[in-house]
């Protein structure tokens, strides 16, 4: 395979991955209004949690189990959920700007707890040797298996969620975000909702982590740094616009587009002024974050404009149900 | 229906409800006045579950409801207006009543993927629901508007939109009258009438328009200062000296006790 195709494959798989993250954090911002700045977590125990699954048994780290990548997978999406659930419980009834400051903490203590204990997570040296799912298949080009795999995956998590935004479920977490004591006076348990959007949300985020793991197939605390993992995924839910799920996604290949694209450029530049650059790059995502919030606050593909296009359907669908009703009626007293 | 044992609330030094005891009598719609500060909503905000006592009982159905979350109390049959319309700005009318009804299928996370017939089919009962309560309310023509584009008065409406959409047994309202032209007040109290005659709601008002409350409520309370002060048909409360003080000269008299 050609150079360029190759990068291209590694960059769409990358770009997935973060597409998946972001939908995660749609679920829990962009429907519900919960404000977890702890992406790195949940993304890390995802990734932790599947590699210690299915690596083959080492001292490096606890573990490896050698089981398959699946259940690996599923292995991330539960622990990242049993995780969100017990700092769902906690936090979940205090107001958003609480949640923010909890989640924060949250993202450190795991990020050091992966650093620290060595015992369990390989410490800084990372853990290496992740198994990755197609390694012999299409003539040892795993990466296109892998991109194929994604695509697919990432279509049935978002085809998933949309049916969860679009459903009565939906309805109540928006309704949770706009006001929530009216949504209270509707008889809705606010704080069990709010617990079920962020677990789902968070498990979303472990899945992207498994993903991750066995596509780089080495992992290692700086990988979930906030800057990548956290607030890099904000920029793209915000940008591509919060509470659509295409938004999200859409936003997840600009931004991506952006950041990969700017590392091209300072890697042209002379050596000296390379790592000047590379700061320059984060200065231009924030940059790029108050444009958007400035110019264009619901994003490429607002949320409102998503919805409105499907309120004025299911008007014209109304309409037409009363029409032919109408019609009927006439036909009827005609006879 | 409901009964009120000798609550108490503080907020800081201000107690806003003051060992208060009242009732609302089964079937009936039953008024509650008084001056602004007298602590009717929050006594409603008590009631409904909204904040919780420093002190005292309710009773619905003589059972013990006593700081209960508000969903609880609204399977139980209790729901509530807002003063202040609380409409969902970014939903549309209909979706603004078709979130009511507790324990829909969809709301379920596994029935909305797993069992999409079932969820579609609750959908459709739902909607036809809030559709009749529309047409009810005349608002039909607004279905697919988003909520906050609504005039103040046709929010009032959807307000109590929002409560026709389960089999309530109890109803609260806050000021329903308040902002609200005359012609669309008529409306409102014929749907509160037509509410509690053939479906049996019981209703209690909060309400500073007296003519609303003379057409509306028997029995009428009246609150001042956290208590109650006075009970009775309006004609009584109209006459009854104590309310009087309270409206027009409570201020005064305690002005001139002081200084005493």
């Amino acid at each position: 395979m050609g150079g360029i195709l190759e990068y291209a494959v590694f960059s769409l798989s990358l770009v997935g991955i973060y597409g998946i993250l972001t939908l995660g954090l749609n679920v829990q911002w962009g429907m519900t209004g919960l404000f977890n700045i702890g992406v790195a977590a949940f993304f890390a125990i995802g990734a932790y949690t599947s590699g210690i699954l299915t690596t083959p048994p080492t001292d490096a780290h606890l573990g490896g189990f050698a089981l398959p990548i699946p259940v690996g997978m599923v292995g991330a999406i539960v622990v990242s959920g049993i995780m969100a659930f017990f700092v769902g419980i906690i936090t979940l009834k205090l107001r958003a700007d609480y949640l923010a400051i909890a989640t924060i903490g949250i993202a450190e203590i795991v990020r050091l707890a992966l650093k620290n204990e060595t015992e369990i997570t390989g410490g800084v040296r990372g853990m290496p040797g992740i198994p990755r799912p197609f390694d012999e298949m299409l003539g040892g080009q795993y990466e296109l298996a892998f991109l194929i795999m994604l695509l697919i995956l990432l279509g049935v998590l978002f085809i998933g969620l949309e049916k969860a935004r679009t459903s009565a479920w939906g309805r109540v977490l928006r309704g949770i975000r706009e006001n929530e004591d009216t949504t209270l006076a509707a008889g809705k348990d606010v704080v069990n909702f709010r617990l079920q959007a962020f677990v789902l949300g968070c498990c979303v985020m472990g899945f992207a982590g498994a993903l991750y793991a066995h596509f780089i197939s080495f992992i290692s605390p700086d990988a979930f740094k906030p800057m990548l993992a956290t607030f890099l995924v904000w920029v793209m839910l915000i940008a591509g616009g919060s509470g659509n799920n295409k938004g999200a996604l859409l936003g997840a290949v600009a931004i991506w587009a952006i950041w990969s694209g700017t590392e091209i450029i300072t890697g042209m530049l002379p050596a000296d002024l390379t790592t000047r650059a590379g700061a320059l790059r984060v200065l231009l995502i924030g940059v790029l974050l108050e444009v958007i919030l400035v110019t264009r606050p619901e994003g490429l593909l607002s949320e409102a404009g998503e919805r409105m296009r499907m309120i004025r359907r299911e008007a014209r669908r109304d309409k037409l149900a009363e029409d032919r009703g109408a019609s009927g009626a006439r036909s009827s007293a005609g006879e | 229906m409901i009964e009120v044992r000798d609550i108490v609330k503080r907020f800081g030094g201000l107690v806003a409800v003051d060992h208060c005891s009242l009732e609302v009598g089964n079937g009936t719609i039953t008024g509650l006045i008084g001056p602004n500060g007298a602590g009717k909503s929050t006594l409603f905000n008590t009631i409904a579950g909204f904040i919780k006592p420093d002190g005292g009982q309710i009773l619905l159905d003589g059972e013990d409801v006593t700081g209960l979350s508000p969903h609880k109390l609204f399977e139980k049959g209790l729901v509530r207006t807002f003063q202040i319309p609380h409409e969902l700005t970014r939903m549309t009318v209909l979706e603004n009543l078709m979130i009511v009804p507790a324990n829909q299928s969809g709301e379920n996370l596994f029935n909305a993927w797993l069992r999409p017939g079932k969820a579609k089919a609750d959908e459709l009962a739902v909607r036809r629901r809030a559709n009749e309560v529309l047409e009810m309310l005349q608002l039909t023509h607004l279905r697919h508007e988003l909520a906050g584009n609504l005039s103040g008065g046709q929010k009032k409406l959807l307000e109590i939109g929002r409560t026709m959409m389960t089999e309530p047994r109890v109803v609260l309202l806050d000021e329903p009258g308040a902002g609200v032209n005359r012609t669309l007040l008529g409306k409102l109290s014929e749907v509160i009438q037509t509410l509690n005659r053939e479906r049996g709601y019981t209703f209690c008002i909060i309400e500073h328009d007296m003519d609303l409350i003379a057409q509306l409520c028997d029995p009428v309370i009246c609150m001042a200062q956290g208590k109650v002060l006075a009970q009775g048909s309006m004609d009584e409360i109209r006459r009854n000296e104590a309310v009087l003080e309270a409206y027009f000269g409570g201020g005064a008299a305690t002005a001139a006790d002081a200084t005493a």
